[in-house]
């Protein structure tokens, strides 16, 4: 397998709490392992807390990393210094969930497209705009959009406007964080749609961050589902969709609702309780044994599952009920469908 | 008789720019214990529609036609008189718990507060009750919760207290404004099944705002769709799905990645809705879809169509009405 595009080991991420607040830390990110090969999409979903975005931001190095590396094509870029940050900046691009807080309200278009390639002293003058008007056209802008302001645009157009600033430098990767979820469903099917065409065209890997598991089955290859700063489970879409092990994908996965009402209302679904626990004070053991339907105890509570790979290739769980040979506890056992209980 | 009836309903707004009309004419009826949903993008006039059934409208709007709430025409009531059956006999929530609740009030006064006001509780049965209620919802230890602020509260705990507020009269009716929107899917799950058991218990029937199709499927029993403040096509849920007739539901349907479709080799595209959705300022001369609709023709340019029967119970406004497969790569699950 050639060279990875991003790997990232051991990643760590922990932000402390105010004293007044009572101190400690929020282990926001407590371990993850990834990897992103050349012109692959991998998502990375979890709900809010899960640290997703936090991997994220560490990988664009927004944010230092408390412990662990992170490789891109092998350099390690962990805790690179401003210097030597410009060439990181080149290679690794992030687009931003809420397009109208990140565009700078007083730049024309035109000039949020050239600032990457004038920072980089890459292209001036005529040159410059000619890049800028290509890089409009490929994300569906047309060259009159150049002299508008950001709040003369739809948040459509405003996303559109976000991934053309990402991509003129023509990164290797793209890190997109929540790109669609702040838009109406039929911008983001539209959206969703350019991301793929520009990423067939360009070639650049992707780390889709997301909680819409949705759109992530449309896009990427491969997925890991993040819960309180741990990955839990990784593997090849098809897998992940069709044979989840982990329990808290499963049930997951049984949370959304289907567009489809006979299907809906038949469906087995595991209604998890209470809320994802607080990152400041994770549980103890496998963070999810306090809202797992078929945690074992002590076994769950006392130790750390780690990420292991069962059942072929690239199939990785941390679980500690799921077997060697890809066995996983079925979490709808005894669930029915939820509609039918007005008896 | 129909629990609430809304007849013709017209909201304006004045602008700067003029008038713009929010929502223009829209009919539509929830039965006891049923759970309606009006589904839309942002500024097709649900939460405006659910606003002016509510009398909540701010000072710029005005607004026209007939509201009905078990025959009783409730649309020229008072300030005064209206505030006799918000909550009472028929209550909202909103979308934003955190903006909705008072931070500087305990979540077991501000479920009180309607107790106190509508039947006349005092203070210390309206806290007992006040428990029940976020019992309830299902919060863990409610006898402690009761006592806390709003921020001490996750998100998913806050919107549970404002369920149990406006639920909190045994309601008639219930307004919900996109409640779970901002929520996980997980706790969006467990919001559901609640207002779907608090529904078959207290009867109440739900009117369900929500851009989300997984909800619609999930929870309601009839759908209505708009666009640009009109009703464009409503029926009942299952038939909405398996017939849709209108081409903007088709685009919506088509428009949503679908998880439990099996996943083809060569990955479709979804369909896209090419456009945006357009600001009213005077009536339309023609379908306001179509500027945007694939089965447009000269016959769709001359005046907005009505709504008009396709199927039993299933209503379209279209004058190309019909079933069309939206999705690319639609193969359903045996």
């Amino acid at each position: 397998m050639s060279e990875p595009v991003l790997e990232i080991s051991g990643l760590r991420k922990y932000f402390d709490v105010d004293r007044s607040r009572g101190g400690g830390k929020v282990y926001a990110v407590d371990g993850v392992d990834l990897s992103i090969g050349p012109g692959e999409m991998v998502g990375l979903v979890g709900e809010s807390g899960s640290g997703k975005s936090t991997v994220g931001k560490c990988v664009v190095r927004l944010l230092e990393p408390t412990a662990g590396s992170i490789k891109i094509h092998g350099r390690d870029v962990t805790h690179l210094r401003q210097r030597s940050l410009r060439h990181l900046r080149r290679q690794v691009h992030m687009v931003f969930q809420d397009p109208h807080s990140s565009l700078n309200p007083r730049m024309q278009v035109g000039a949020v497209v050239a600032e990457p390639l004038r920072m980089h002293r890459i292209a001036r003058g005529k040159d410059l705009t000619r890049r800028v008007d290509e890089m409009l056209e490929r994300v569906g802008l047309g060259p009159e959009m150049r002299s508008r302001y950001p709040h003369e645009l739809s948040g459509g157009q405003r996303q559109r406007v976000g991934l053309a600033r990402s991509l003129v430098l023509e990164p290797s990767l793209l890190i997109a964080d929540e790109p669609v979820s702040a838009l109406d469903v039929s911008v983001q099917a539209s959206i969703i749609n350019l991301l793929l065409d520009l990423q067939r065209d360009m070639g650049f890997s992707c780390l889709f961050i997301a909680h819409d598991l949705a759109a992530v089955e449309f896009l990427c290859n491969r997925v890991a589902v993040m819960y309180l700063g741990r990955i839990v489970e990784e593997s090849s879409r098809e897998e992940l969709f069709k044979h989840p092990r982990h329990p808290y994908s499963q049930s997951l996965l049984s949370a959304i609702p289907l567009p489809d009402p006979p299907v809906q209302r038949e469906r087995k679904r595991v209604v998890l309780t209470g809320d994802i626990p607080s990152p400041v004070n994770p549980p103890s053991g496998c963070h999810f044994h306090t809202r797992c339907p078929v945690a074992e105890l002590p076994l769950c509570r006392d130790r750390d599952p780690e990420l292991i790979a069962h059942h072929g290739q690239g199939h990785r769980t941390a679980c500690h009920l799921v077997h060697a040979d890809g066995t996983a506890p079925d979490i709808t056992k005894g669930a029915g469908p939820l509609v039918h209980h007005e008896t | 008789m129909a629990r609430l009836e809304v007849e013709d309903l017209h909201v304006r707004f004045d602008t700067d720019e003029g008038q713009t009309l929010a929502v223009n004419g829209v009919s539509f009826s929830v039965e006891p214990g049923e759970v309606l949903a009006l589904v839309g993008e942002s500024g097709c006039g649900k939460s405006m529609t659910a606003m002016a059934t509510m009398g909540l409208l701010p000072p710029a709007a005005s607004r026209s036609g007939s509201i009905r709430l078990e025959g009783r025409e409730i649309s020229g009531l008072s300030g005064r008189e209206m505030r006799r059956i918000l909550g009472r006999e028929i209550s909202m929530i909103f979308q934003e718990p955190m903006t909705s609740l008072n931070p500087v009030f305990t979540v077991g006064y501000q479920i009180g507060e309607v107790l106190r006001r509508h039947e006349g509780l005092s203070r210390k049965k309206a806290r007992l009750r006040a428990i029940e209620l976020l019992d309830l919802v299902r919060i863990p230890a409610a006898d402690r919760r009761v006592d806390e602020y709003p921020h001490q509260m996750s998100g998913g705990m806050r919107q549970r207290v404002m369920i149990a507020m406006a639920v909190a009269c045994n309601p008639k009716v219930l307004l919900a404004d996109e409640p779970t929107t901002a929520l996980d899917v997980t706790i969006q799950a467990q919001i559901l099944d609640i207002v779907r058991d608090l529904q078959h218990q207290l009867d109440t029937s739900v009117v369900m705002i929500t851009h989300d199709l997984g909800v619609v499927a999930d929870i309601a029993d009839r759908v209505v769709v708009m666009y640009a403040g009109h009703v464009v096509e409503t029926g009942a849920v299952d038939e909405l799905f398996a017939s849709t007739q209108h081409p903007y539901t088709l685009g919506l349907l088509g428009s949503v990645p679908r998880p439990d479709l099996v996943l083809a080799d060569v990955q479709g595209r979804l369909a896209e809705i090419p456009g945006m959705v357009p600001t009213l300022h005077e009536p339309p001369t023609e379908c306001v879809f179509a500027p945007r609709c694939p089965r447009v023709s000269d016959d769709c340019r001359t005046e907005m169509p009505r709504l008009a029967e396709t199927a039993p119970g299933q209503w379209a406004a279209c004058v190309h009405p019909g079933v069309a497969r939206a999705h690319p790569t639609e193969v359903v699950l045996p």
